[in-house]
């Protein structure tokens, strides 16, 4: 199993500290994609989303290869699975915490005895 | 349910989130500070607390004891910072065997339609200490579903 260092996380966090950026990984779930094809649904030029997949690709998040005369770019999932897990920690402390405070509500109204 | 909201800004040390409760300001404040209350619910399910002592005022110490299916117990102990019922509740937290990495947590408590709107703030001293943090809680092993990447995506978008 290999970890985060900290440049890794400075580097993914950073890449996804940009809504753009964020948009064009929410898009790249749904397969690998021409470099054409991410940059449609955005108001900017293709090099500044271009620039975007360098950022996303030096974090790990994306990979850029080239088919024939396409320039594909594709979702790396295992990144992105590592910051899950990473701020999963947290997450499932207050989760789990809210869900059973949830139960405890509904408890209470119902006339439960604390 | 009612989906927790996580924001980890990139260039902040803290841990935002938000959560709505079904139940008023007063009562949810309550659960926060009454350790009747918060026996019944602070902690991953698995975990027991075993002990929740709380002076409940600026300034007054509290510690709270959770012990998982192993056995092994995890103290926390701080004090609270500030006590402001049924609004605002904010408190410095050490994980006992790891004192040089505490945090605060600051809640607020505001009232929504039909219930509680719940913001809590989890700063730490550092980025660093906050990755540490983070990486402590990390599951063990790496699943590598497309369905958990698109509930990350969702979480993202």
């Amino acid at each position: 199993m290999s970890t985060l260092t900290d440049d890794d996380l400075d580097r993914a966090f950073l890449a996804l500290a940009d809504p753009t950026r964020r948009a064009i990984l929410a898009r790249l779930t749904r397969g690998e994609a021409g470099v054409l094809d991410v940059a449609a649904p955005f108001p900017i030029s293709q090099p500044a989303v271009s620039k975007h997949l360098k950022v996303l690709e030096a974090a790990g998040l994306v990979s850029r290869r080239r088919d024939a005369q396409r320039r594909l770019c594709r979702l790396e999932p295992h990144r992105l699975e590592q910051l899950f897990e990473w701020v999963g920690g947290y997450r499932r402390f207050w989760e789990e915490s809210l869900d059973r405070l949830d139960e405890y509500v509904a408890e209470l109204q119902q006339g439960g005895t604390p | 349910m009612t989906d927790l909201d996580l924001d980890v800004p990139a260039d902040e040390p803290v841990i935002r989130f938000t959560r709505f409760v079904a139940a008023p300001p007063p009562l949810v404040f309550g659960l926060f500070t009454e350790p009747a209350h918060l026996r019944r619910w602070w902690g991953p399910r698995e975990q027991e607390l075993v002990q929740c002592d709380l002076d409940l005022r600026p300034g007054g110490a509290f510690r709270f004891v959770s012990r998982g299916p192993d056995g092994v117990e995890h103290p926390f102990s701080g004090e609270f910072l500030s006590v402001d019922e049924p609004k605002r509740l904010a408190m410095r937290v050490t994980y006992e065997p790891i004192p040089e990495a505490w945090w605060v947590d600051d809640m607020t408590f505001e009232e929504a339609e039909g219930g509680t709107l719940l913001a809590g703030t989890t700063t730490f001293a550092s980025l660093d200490a906050r990755e540490g943090h983070l990486a402590a809680g990390m599951e063990s092993g790496m699943r590598e579903s497309y369905e958990r990447l698109d509930e990350l995506a969702a979480a993202l978008a």
